[in-house]
């Protein structure tokens, strides 16, 4: 079974977050960018998968600017066979919808044929958790979201899906879509071997326009703003100046 | 985390290594500096990581890289509020067996050390009674049949109790049968289990840094011909390969270092509100930061044409001084604002200022001093006279 592994490239979760000056967006020039965390763990899941013995194949893709290529680097350094980039835009400040990257994502997959698609349940740049849903809809696989385990047994997969307030354990057929949340693994680090590894495995290059996918956007960001200043915080000396502060403050 | 104008060319290497750094928060390196230990755990994290590695060329199991790739592992660590000082013998001493050693050893030791069967992180030059003067040196190799007989003395020499190779610089022919006094001294690879069951005595050193570091005594020490690294009498030019390489690596170690206490200090000046304000609102105190910060982007720059030059075998010397002088300078002046701004509680070691202070200030004097450094470059690059 191959597995397939869509990554997306944003804001690392490190950096301060600069809202541009036009209110269209966050400033990503120059800004450090890195794995969506969600797709880290979806990743880290599928090369598990191979590991255990139940996929035979780890593909990522990628869908977005040229750079994204150094976010496919990164999920071959942490074990994925190769890796498809789909070139969608020149500027890195254009954000690819849901929609559209579903669409090429499909595309992808009738190609590929993939017995597995694992992705994060959504990106922490525009948290739109949709792309997964859409691409189950499109291609009328079973989804399963939000996991937090997943076991593989031959045709089906039982996925355990972080809830409100609780957990819920379903049964879906494969091929299944299954969106990954924060506590299904801890992804690993890469080594420096598989990091030099990476360099030399295949990594295709397409455009949208290859799949015949339009990506122009739909939405229209009307307005962007920081979120309010948090207040500045105070180092106490001890415990005693602690509580002393607490009860000054009346929370104690 | 500030921004800095290094571009993002081993953005890979420094991610992995930041993961890895995070696996050590700084709990860890507090406890291994008030035990006074040496971070097995974390060092083996490295060896497995592959980054102690890095330099070993790929036909001997290692990834081949070059000592720009080697200074960025280095930095990252001391960025991370590690410290190198418990491995980086390994990266320095690597260049002087892969580029002056014979097939047989590289063979022979390079894939173990890769593996990280073996450590190659100990490199004996300093003498008690010679200090800089390198070539002066009064330890002594005399070639007996098949063996070499070591006697003498050293000083300082780091991480033998966690090292299972060394590389030992010493006399083999008499100063006085020289014609340059740089001539006659050799490299040997010692094997530091065997060599302290056969004549070489080791004793700690208690100082204020936690580095294991040792006095060593050599009483006819025997080992065997075959560990000679190069030409006999040549040892000198080989030595420097190392030293170079160790120059270099120790400037991104500074800058390492300097970045954390730029960071650790802009972002407790922009809290620590005291006359109802943030400290940082003060020009006295951006300033000597935003000073600090200066100097080590300055410093980062001239690490790297070192690096570039010694990647490329060109003559690296000068270069790898001056990296190392004004990285080592940055970081003292970067550390110097990070504990004053922190005011009382700089001193207190859970903001592990103190610590990260005590080990920056070793590269003022170690591996070479500051002066040392000076007269290199108004005698090598300036033409004046030799003062010394
Ligand atoms: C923690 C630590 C770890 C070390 N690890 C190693 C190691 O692993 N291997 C190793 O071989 N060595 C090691 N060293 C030794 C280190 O390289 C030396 O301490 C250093 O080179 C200085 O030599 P010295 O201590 O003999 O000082 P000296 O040579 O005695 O110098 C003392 C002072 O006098 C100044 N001085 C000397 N000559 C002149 C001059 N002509 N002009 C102006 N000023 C001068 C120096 O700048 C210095 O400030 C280590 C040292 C320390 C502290
Ligand atoms: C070992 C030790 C023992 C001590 N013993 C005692 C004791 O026995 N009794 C006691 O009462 N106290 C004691 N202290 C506390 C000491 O007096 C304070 O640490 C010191 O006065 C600095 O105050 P602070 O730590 O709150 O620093 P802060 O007031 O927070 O200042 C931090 C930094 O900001 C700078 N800064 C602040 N405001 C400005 C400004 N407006 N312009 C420019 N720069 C500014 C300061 O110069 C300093 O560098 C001790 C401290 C230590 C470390």
């Amino acid at each position: 079974m191959k597995v397939l592994v869509p990554v997306k490239r944003v804001i690392d979760y490190n950096v301060k977050v600069r809202v541009k000056s036009d209110g269209s967006g966050v400033d990503l020039a120059n800004v450090k960018m890195s794995m969506n965390p969600f797709d880290e763990i979806a990743c880290e899941e599928a090369i598990r998968l191979k590991e255990a013995g139940k996929a035979d194949e780890v593909i990522a893709v990628s869908i977005g600017v040229k750079q994204a290529q150094e976010t496919l680097r990164t999920a071959l350094a942490m074990g994925a066979d190769r890796a498809i980039l789909v070139i969608a835009a020149d500027d890195v400040h254009q954000d690819i919808e849901p929609l559209a990257v579903a669409k090429i994502l499909k595309a992808v997959i009738d190609e590929e044929q993939p017995g597995l698609v694992l992705a994060g349940k959504q990106a922490i740049d525009n948290d739109m958790n949709a792309t997964g849903q859409m691409l189950a809809a499109l291609l009328g696989w079973s989804q399963a979201t939000f996991a937090s385990k997943l076991d593989i047994d031959g045709d089906h997969a039982t996925v355990t899906r972080e809830v409100d307030g609780g957990l819920q354990t379903i049964k879906v057929k494969m091929p299944a879509i299954v969106t990954v949340d924060l506590r299904l693994n801890e992804p690993r680090y890469a080594s420096l071997p598989n990091i030099m590894k990476a360099k030399k495995k295949p990594l295709d290059e397409k455009t949208a326009a290859d799949y015949g996918v339009d990506v122009s956007p739909r939405l229209e960001v009307v307005k962007t703003t920081e979120p309010e200043a948090r207040k500045a915080g105070e180092i106490v000396g001890s415990v005693d100046e602690l509580v002393a502060k607490l009860k000054e403050a009346g929370a104690v | 985390m500030i921004q800095t104008t290094q571009g993002a060319a081993h953005d890979d290497i420094r991610d992995a290594v930041r993961a890895l750094c995070a696996e050590f928060p700084p709990e860890y390196h507090r406890k291994i500096d008030e035990d006074r230990a040496y971070p097995e755990a974390f060092v083996d994290a490295l060896t497995k990581g592959g980054w102690m590695a890095a330099l070993i060329p790929e036909e001997y199991g290692g990834s081949g890289l070059g000592l720009t790739e080697a200074s960025v592992i280095m930095e990252e660590i001391n960025r991370a509020g590690g410290n190198s000082g418990a491995c980086h013998g390994q990266m320095y001493n690597m260049n002087t067996l892969v580029r002056h050693g014979s097939e047989e050893q590289r063979q022979r030791y390079l894939p173990k050390i890769a593996s990280g069967e073996l450590r190659l992180q100990s490199m004996g030059v300093t003498e008690p009674t010679t200090g800089t003067d390198t070539t002066k040196i009064k330890t002594t190799a005399v070639r007996k049949g098949d063996r070499y007989v070591i006697n003498g003395q050293k000083v300082w020499i780091s991480r033998v109790q966690h090292s299972d190779l060394m590389i030992l610089l010493a006399r083999t022919t008499p100063l006085a049968d020289v014609k340059k006094k740089s001539e006659g001294l050799s490299i040997f690879l010692v094997d530091v289990k065997d060599a302290m069951a056969k004549g070489m005595d080791v004793k700690p050193i208690r100082n204020m840094v936690n580095h294991e570091t040792n006095e060593l005594f050599f009483d006819n020490l025997e080992i065997p011909a075959e560990n000679l690294i190069g030409e006999e009498g040549q040892g000198f030019k080989y030595i420097l390969t190392g030293l170079n390489a160790e120059r270099a690596l120790i400037a991104a170690e500074c800058i390492g270092d300097g970045y954390w206490f730029i960071d650790k200090v802009t972002a407790y000046a922009g809290e620590r509100q005291v006359f109802g304000r943030p400290i940082g609102q003060n020009q006295g105190v951006q300033f000597p930061i935003a000073e600090a910060f200066i100097e080590v982007e300055a410093a980062n720059l001239m690490r790297y044409e070192a690096c570039r030059l010694f990647d490329e075998g060109q003559p690296c010397g000068a270069q790898a001084n001056m990296a190392k002088y004004l990285a080592a300078k940055a970081s003292w002046e970067a550390a110097n604002a990070c504990i004053q701004f922190h005011g009382g509680f700089g001193f207190a070691s859970e903001y592990d200022v103190e610590r990260k202070f005590r080990e920056t200030r070793l590269y003022q004097v170690a591996p070479i001093s500051t002066n040392l450094i000076l007269s290199y470059v108004a005698e090598h690059m300036l033409g004046l006279p030799r003062s010394f």
